[in-house]
């Protein structure tokens, strides 16, 4: 490959198109004869529904149709879930696009109306007129599991939607260890807000019978498929258009029942119809992250040397179950609790719980955050309970680098690592040592520094299908990729995956440029259209490039093969003669014979003499499986300063040093750094979704639930080692999430180390400055 | 975030405006929009028609007129931190403005606006306490010239007649040597202010303080001066033992509020430091 294209900082080709307001959007989308939807919200958190009165609404001027769960439910299907942890005795309770007789959840759509403009349809909410009985509300997981609890579902008592367990840990393993710490942790909700809320579009052609629906999807055939089931049209008269989409963070992976009201509307209607959620409607209607109670023990000796740890956690799932949602606090959470550690017994014991709020669903990192969080922190409890600094604990601990691949007590396989590595170009950036002795010397004058280190692994690139299929996951999780070489050497690429964001249309064109010896420009990247492109699963879980990438290195390989066939019968050698240099195919030893990439690719079309058996055209296509996951990691560090008197945190400095294996494009990579460790940072100090005690939202707009704001942060300090991934042919692993993994518990462990003077132990998330100051003033009170 | 239809009319004058209003008892002014478009596209609230005072030319801009500094209801929170008269006169007018949400809204919205509102989180009322500002207006029964202290009733509510226009704000210019700070706790959502403290603040020659307004915004309800602290500060030595024990009072005038981001105690206690770390700031 040539060292300069792959590895180089080509600037993101997709950016000229979405910053000057050129994107192509779902909400983009306009077509003659267009209708306008709009979805009534329940504002009750659980109630009957006694009555539906639309008349009034009917008759608004302007509005076509209205929808009841009633008008519908013997016309579609429900809302599927898509992931079936196995031996969990999983709920897969009926979830209706409108709710028929009971609403579970404020935001739970009641009717849809469609009408000639966005204004009508939603003054015409206004005039529906419901009469509902309300009952008795649940928001908190473990209230919704107590008896006497509000049930949400006939057929999940208690409201249990799922218990699965994994692991080796025993009660004996924690009875006889040295040293045994114990810690109750929450991790509150998160509201996915990507910039671009969610859409959809649909048109119905009569004559063909084929539906079209333009969706803000992460995986367009992953909803095509769900989609063809629940409208009953058949998956070959079905096409998902997902071009561009303005950011996902795992919010875009579910199937929604909007989407599937706005394509049922547009067949029924004949006509096409389009609805955009609002913000307001956002924050309610759209899948929220995280929510966990988790209750954990970590054992060890007092030598340092980690031996167990287990966790037992409630996973609040929100009313529904939504499409990969039971995945999230099982699989990929259970499965990496040991982390980047040799902890010989680990456990994960998880209750998915049904409660009155927003159905729960990946949020960048699913699950994986979750685990890191709890791991870091019990490892910083662990080395104040021995006496021993948390980095020095976290280095005996890490996997050295000749145990890969390396068995975690889980049953996973990590396929390469280099933990120290990275660990100690961290603390060289960061200065380590001389920041504790500054820290002593600060202390004494009254001024509260903190360092905080999280060591972290990731499961990333999922995932190999007989896995997925093992887990429960109902779906492949290969990767398609088809190269298209034109006569005149240009090369369009079509990718099953479908990057909305993270700057693949860049990437790829590099995986392909570096092996044709093309430049980036004369290359295509077609995605997110399930017309143009025969299958694949979508972006999400850190796989777009080591699944589909390595899709693409495949394809590519198979398109050179082909041509050094024709190059071959060309120059007269025979085919083991052929060399692929700089561009060319030339005589091995005979350099001044050869053919360039253009002249064999304008062959390969005009087939006037073709080898025997050789056919014309040239084009290769990839179904790429890969043989295992691949586990990115690193070492984030963070130091932060907190001002006692108010409880404001400032983020002096942050350091990241992730290795993804190898890396395609350094300034895509650190953008991608960059955005998780602001989004992770948003979870530890800013952001929290909180219900009342009738299950209301309290947190619905931007006005109270506090996105992070460059303001709040300082210059991040990044740096990449690459200890690439054995078992693809591209050696990378995923950066999409790890800054989100590594950035939570790297704050929170850098305030409490700030704070370990006054004993704190424990603040909730997101630490905000009221409750930083009250940790204070319980230790100053304690003291 | 569809507003409720309404009906849409540009006046040119304060006249043309009263008589728009008078006229239709269910419409409101609209100025910059930056307080009142957000409320309509949540729907709570629904104008039957909005009169657009913007062209009113005589209601924008920024004289120094005896002692005073006068500023016409629609001049933007942007020209206001821009302005060479407020930053030297008023710099901590020109200090909160600039921190006014974002630059969007620093550019479309207006102190007229801002102080009409009245909503509990704006900085601006902090300020117009502290400098001792004058809001002048016309109503159906005439002009009107309120105080600052006293004009802020409570949330959304000030002492302005119905259907009344504020043409202008007259700040007092403060006495020579004194200094003037405004001091803000921002809501990291919102941007608003959690707790914003602006103080005016004169020390004798001997360095005792001889001049002190301060002005609170954030904390409760409606934002009130910092009487008892003021007070509690006159005469004094500018030692940190002084400043921190008048600031102790800081929250005593003011009923603290309480939400999901910051408890009434802790509010207080904000108001506290605040107003300590205000006054530091302010000495020479
Ligand atoms: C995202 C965002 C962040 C913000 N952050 C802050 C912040 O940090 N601090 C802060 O103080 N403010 C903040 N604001 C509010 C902003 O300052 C508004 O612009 C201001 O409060 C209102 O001014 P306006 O000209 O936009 O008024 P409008 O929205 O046009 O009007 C507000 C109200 O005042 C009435 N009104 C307007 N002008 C007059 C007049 N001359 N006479 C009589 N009544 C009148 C209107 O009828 C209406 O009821 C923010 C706003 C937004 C949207």
């Amino acid at each position: 490959m040539s060292a300069t294209v792959f590895g180089s900082q080509v600037k993101r080709r997709e950016d000229p198109r979405f910053i000057t307001g050129r994107g192509r959007y779902t909400d983009d989308v306009q077509l003659p004869g267009m209708l306008y939807a709009a979805i009534l919200r329940s504002p009750h958190a659980h109630a009957r529904i006694a009555s539906i009165d639309t008349s009034k609404a009917a008759q608004l001027p302007g509005v076509v149709r209205v929808y009841t769960g009633a008008d519908l439910q013997d016309r579609m299907g429900t809302i599927p879930t898509a992931w079936l942890p196995p031996e969990s005795d999983i709920k897969t309770v009926a979830h209706p696009a409108l709710a028929v007789d009971t609403v579970r959840y404020v935001g739970d759509g009641v009717a849809m109306v469609v009408a000639t403009d966005r204004y009508t349809a939603r003054d015409a909410l206004d005039q529906i007129h419901v009469r509902y009985e309300v009952l008795q509300a649940v928001a908190e997981q473990e209230l919704a599991m107590a008896p006497g609890a509000p049930q949400l579902h006939a057929d999940a008592p208690n409201n249990i939607a799922f218990h699965w367990k994994v692991g080796n840990a025993t009660d004996e393993v924690f009875a006889q260890a040295e040293v045994v710490v114990r810690h109750r942790i929450r991790q509150q909700r998160l509201v996915p807000n990507p910039m671009e809320p969610r859409a959809s579009a649909a048109q119905y052609d009569p004559s063909t019978g084929e539906l079209t629906v333009w969706v803000t999807s992460q995986n367009p055939h992953i909803h095509r498929f769900i989609l063809s089931g629940v409208l009953g049209v058949p998956e070959h008269k079905l096409r998902v258009v997902a071009t561009d989409v303005g950011g996902g963070f795992g919010a875009k992976i579910a199937v929604y029942p909007d989407e599937a009201l706005v394509g049922f509307a547009a067949r029924d209607l004949g006509r096409p119809v389009k609805w955009t959620e609002d913000r307001r409607e956002h924050f309610l209607a759209t899948t929220h992250g995280r929510d966990q109670v988790e209750d954990i023990e970590l054992a060890g000796t007092r030598d340092g040397t980690l031996t167990a740890i287990r966790v037992k956690a409630l996973a609040n799932m929100g009313a529904y179950l939504s499409t990969a949602a039971p995945g999230v606090p099982t699989i990929l959470f259970g499965l990496i609790v040991p982390g980047p550690y040799q902890i010989p017994y680990a456990g994960a014991d998880v209750y998915g719980v049904f409660t009155n709020t927003t159905p729960t669903d990946a949020y960048r990192g699913a699950g994986r955050p979750e685990a890191t969080y709890l791991l870091e922190r019990m490892v910083d409890l662990f080395a104040r309970e021995i006496g021993m600094d948390p980095v020095e604990v976290r280095r005996k601990n890490l996997i050295p680098k000749d145990a890969f691949p390396y068995h975690n007590a889980m049953g996973l396989e990590y396929d390469s690592g280099d933990y120290h590595r990275a660990l100690n170009r961290a603390l060289e950036m960061a200065g380590y040592a001389d920041f504790r002795a500054r820290q002593q010397q600060l202390r004494a004058a009254g001024r509260y520094v903190g360092v905080g280190c999280t060591t972290y692994v990731e499961i990333c690139g999922l995932g190999p299908s007989q896995v997925a299929g093992a887990v429960g996951f109902q779906g492949g999780l290969w990767e398609s990729s088809t190269v298209r070489v034109h006569p005149s050497g240009k090369v369009t690429v079509f990718t099953g995956a479908s990057p909305h964001g993270q700057g693949e249309e860049t990437t790829f064109a590099q995986i392909v440029a570096s092996k044709l010896h093309i430049p980036v420009e004369d290359i295509e990247v077609i995605h997110g259209d399930t017309a143009r492109i025969a299958m694949g699963w979508g972006t999400y879980g850190s796989r777009t490039t080591p699944v589909g990438g390595s899709a693409l290195a495949v394809a590519t390989d198979r398109v050179i093969e082909k041509a050094k066939k024709i190059a071959a019968h060309m120059l007269e050698v025979s085919e083991a003669d052929v060399e692929f240099v700089d561009g060319s195919f030339q005589a091995k030893g005979a350099p001044q014979r050869r053919a360039s990439f253009q002249d064999v690719t304008l062959q390969a079309y005009l087939a006037w003499n073709l080898p025997a058996g050789v056919e014309p055209g040239l084009e290769a296509s990839a179904f790429y499986d890969p043989a295992n996951f691949t586990y990115s990691f690193g070492t984030h560090l963070c130091m932060v300063e907190v001002d006692a008197e108010t409880g404001d945190v400032t983020i002096d400095r942050y350091i990241a040093v992730d290795d993804c294996g190898r890396v395609i494009n350094p300034m895509i990579a650190e953008g991608q750094v960059h955005g998780g460790i602001v989004q992770g940072i948003g979870q530890a100090l800013y952001e929290g979704a909180v219900y009342d005690d009738q299950a209301q939202l309290l947190t619905g707009t931007w006005m109270d639930y506090a996105m992070p704001k460059a303001r709040f942060f300082p210059n991040f300090e990044t740096a990449f080692t690459e200890t690439p991934s054995p078992h693809n042919p591209l050696g990378v692993k995923g950066i999409g999430e790890t800054g989100t993994i590594a950035a939570t518990p790297t704050v929170v462990n850098a305030v409490l180390d700030a704070l370990a003077p006054f004993g704190v132990r424990e603040i909730p998330m997101p630490l905000t400055p009221q409750r930083v100051w009250q940790a204070i003033q319980n230790g100053r009170e304690a003291e | 975030m569809i507003p409720s239809a309404f009906t849409y009319e540009r006046v040119h004058t304060v006249d043309e405006a009263l008589a728009s209003l008078a006229a239709n008892p269910e419409a409101k002014l609209i100025a910059g929009g930056h307080s009142l478009l957000p409320l309509m596209k949540m729907r709570l609230a629904a104008p039957a028609a909005l009169v657009d005072i913007q062209a009113i030319r005589n209601l924008h801009g920024v004289r120094e007129v005896d002692g005073q500094v006068v500023i016409g209801a629609l001049t933007t929170h942007a020209e206001i931190s821009a302005h060479p008269v407020v930053r030297s006169l008023l710099p901590a007018l020109a200090e909160a403005a600039a921190q006014i949400g974002d630059l969007q809204v620093r550019n479309r919205g207006t102190i007229g606006g801002n102080l009409a509102h009245a909503d509990p989180s704006s900085d601006l009322p902090a300020v117009a306490l502290a400098y001792n500002a004058t809001l002048r207006g016309l109503s159906p029964a005439g002009e009107f010239a309120l105080p600052a202290d006293g004009f802020f009733l409570g949330p959304l509510t000030t002492a302005m007649p119905e259907g009344a226009v504020l043409t202008e704000i007259a700040f007092d210019v403060p006495p020579a040597g004194t200094q003037s700070v405004y001091q803000k706790v921002p809501h990291p959502a919102s941007g608003y202010a959690v707790v914003g403290v602006a103080a005016v603040i004169g020390t004798d020659e001997n360095g005792c303080f001889n001049y002190v307004r301060i002005g609170v915004t954030g904390a409760g309800d409606v934002a009130y001066r910092a009487v008892a602290a003021e007070a509690a500060l006159m005469g004094q030595p500018p030692t940190d033992e002084a400043i921190q024990a008048a600031a102790g009072h800081a929250a005593e005038d003011g009923v603290m509020g309480e939400d999901l981001y910051a408890s009434a105690d802790y509010r207080a206690h904000l108001v506290q430091v605040h107003t300590a770390r205000a006054i530091r700031r302010a000495l020479p």
